[in-house]
């Protein structure tokens, strides 16, 4: 980007190189300590004060304690759920809706669409929000995590703004040919589309996984807990893990705080292994929405 | 055809230019367009029921505030009390002035020390002439957006915390140690830091975006000016993405009335209400878990219109001063 310009001097480089430096220590070092500190036998902690930047003997036995069928097991299959129903769900209805929006001048497109558009000015709010999935007798019910935040009107105009770039020819070739609607959706306009579904999904299902307040407010049922609620009380308030030791008998109990950050680390697993794919689609999925022109 | 609210927000990357008329549907008689396109709203339907269910329904809810709102006679039958609800508001009730200052003050701050951290990255990554440093860079500085508020606050609780690595350092060296956590007088420094490392690397997308854009020739030719890389980058580069930062900072105006919910609740216990409550954690409590629906529901109301005439407010002001905001008109 620096064209003609001058290379800059040494110095400026230098700042530039620390100043990057120090920003990526600042979000590596925490990882490491969390792994770390997941992994690490009772002596290293123990000796460490609590938290351990390198295991000298990493071992499993955090894991082994939590994923035993306890509470975290359960939390964890209630995230997954969530997440990949609601991923699923969240991506038909935007993607449909997107798809009925990207056609002009047909009935009544005006009109839902200033409805869809009107959302991203005004939100309900808490309160009204709170009174509707009640009266609809979603509380403690898995869909009151779902429902409410299943289609985001930005998701349905970014994904409509990619299928209006499908050349019109093509979809008035396939009608002529005596396709349907739902055969133009899925036979062209979905195939020419993987980029902007694959991000809308990535997002969608991140969003779906670290739901937490949503949780809070509509479900009181401790064995319904998705993991953030569980990871909230077990790590930030420090509630003490009661760990089902039956199955690990004859070690050693892990440490609180393995256990702790061993939470933590299966609460990041799932970005972890889709953060590679979210990396070669989201910057270009947040611009198009997002840069103007 | 009128095309006001046709405009889609972007051509993606390298488009192909508007969409072709050929992909619109021409106008035909009310009833022949129905039957044509009945499949096509058949399609939507399902969206559409979610958008009206979850946005439009909870927005008629708003009503209860203009109600005496008992859950077991419902919305319909409670009583009208016209703007009684909204007297805390007015009359300045003591909890509610407190959690509207102290949202005042934490957003006045985000928007003085946390917005221009994602410009300053930007600028620094931008000049770097390595593509590879510069991915490798971004990877790393993008990851933690992408983590939920429970997982950065457990993780700076666990560095920063009374019991967390810093202090445990501290106390190995015979140092003193340092209260973070729970700590009314840390608690604006510590939120705003956690906001900034959750989220200033992601910020400096948009704003990478804008300066790709600069043109070269501008460089090439203020350097054969005469300017130094700093007037440069006062002249040439700022003034480049003035468009994108004045659109930020009108979005971020819309929300001065909204922040952090999700961090804060999660602080809030060890901190207390007094430097922490903020308007949404102050209807939260007071309705949702206190039963005051009525009073909950009528600041989240006027909270919900004050950001709203905020961004339309700034929006007109950049107009004014010649930007083309969130909107062109």
């Amino acid at each position: 980007m620096v064209g003609g310009a001058p290379r800059p001097g040494l110095p400026v480089r230098g700042l530039k190189g620390i100043v990057l430096l120090i920003a990526c220590a600042l979000v590596i070092l925490p990882f490491l300590a969390v792994v770390s500190t997941s992994l690490a036998d009772q002596q290293q902690v123990t000796e460490s004060g609590g938290y351990v930047l390198w295991p000298d003997r990493p071992n499993l036995d955090s894991y082994r304690a939590i994923l035993s069928g306890g509470v975290v097991t359960r939390a964890l299959t209630v995230s997954v759920g969530i997440t990949v129903v609601g991923t699923l769900l969240s991506l038909t209805c935007v993607t449909l809706l997107a798809y009925s929006l990207s056609r002009p001048g047909s009935f009544l497109h005006k009109p839902v669409l200033l409805t869809v558009l009107f959302t991203l000015f005004f939100t309900p709010g808490m309160i009204p929000t709170y009174l509707t999935v009640r009266q609809l007798g979603l509380l403690d019910s898995y869909w009151s995590l779902i429902l409410p935040t299943m289609v985001g009107a930005f998701q349905v105009i970014i994904m409509r703004a990619f299928f209006q770039e499908i050349p019109g020819e093509l979809i008035d070739a396939a009608r002529i040919d005596g396709a349907n609607e739902l055969q133009i959706l899925t036979r062209i306009v979905l195939p020419l589309s993987k980029a902007v579904i694959a991000v809308i999904g990535l997002f969608n299902a991140v969003a779906y996984w670290n739901a937490f307040f949503n949780a809070v407010l509509y479900i009181n049922d401790t064995e319904k807990w998705p993991l953030q609620l569980v990871l909230r009380t077990y790590v930030v308030d420090n509630a003490a893990l009661g760990v089902d030791t039956a199955d690990i008998a004859g070690t050693v109990m892990p440490p609180a705080q393995s256990l702790q950050m061993a939470i933590l680390v299966i609460s990041l697993v799932p970005i972890a292994l889709v953060y590679p794919f979210l990396q070669r689609h989201f910057a270009k999925g947040m611009l198009i929405g997002a840069v103007k022109g | 055809m009128a095309t006001e609210v046709e405009t889609p927000p972007a051509a993606p990357a390298g488009g192909a230019g508007p969409p072709r008329a050929s992909a619109s549907r021409p106008r035909a008689s009310r009833w022949a367009r129905f039957g044509r396109d009945r499949f096509l709203l058949l399609l939507g339907l399902p969206g559409l029921l979610v958008v009206l269910l979850f946005n439009y329904v909870p927005l008629l809810g708003n009503v209860i505030a203009f109600k005496d709102y008992q859950p077991y006679i419902g919305i319909y039958d409670s009583p009208w009390v016209g703007f009684r609800n909204f007297d805390v508001i007015i009359n300045g009730d003591p909890a509610f002035v407190n959690a509207l200052t102290n949202t005042l003050v934490i957003s006045f701050v985000q928007i003085v020390v946390v917005f221009p951290v994602p410009i300053a990255l930007a600028l620094v990554l931008n000049s770097l002439l390595s593509e590879r440093v510069k991915r490798v860079v971004q990877s790393i500085l993008y990851l933690p957006h992408f983590m939920s508020w429970v997982v950065v606050v457990a993780i700076f609780q666990h560095m920063l915390g009374n019991a967390g690595l810093l202090n445990n350092f501290l106390r190995a060296h015979d140092w003193a140690t340092v209260s973070i956590f729970g700590n009314p007088d840390m608690f604006l420094t510590l939120i705003t830091s956690q906001v900034i490392w959750k989220d200033a690397g992601w910020g400096t997308i948009i704003f990478l975006a804008a300066l790709s854009r600069v043109d070269v020739e501008l460089y090439e030719a203020s350097a054969v000016d005469g300017a130094s890389r700093l007037r440069q980058l006062w002249h040439v580069t700022l003034p480049s993405i003035r468009g994108v930062i004045v659109l930020l900072l009108i979005l971020k105006l819309g929300d001065v009335l909204t922040v952090g919910f999700e961090q804060i609740i999660l602080q809030q216990q060890q901190v207390g209400a007094d430097a922490s409550e903020v308007l949404d954690t102050y209807v939260y409590f007071n309705g949702v878990i206190g039963g005051n629906w009525g009073v909950s529901a009528a600041v989240g109301l006027v909270k919900g219109l004050v950001g709203v005439v905020l961004v339309l407010g700034a929006n007109k002001v950049a107009h004014l001063l010649g930007e083309r905001g969130v909107y062109s008109k």
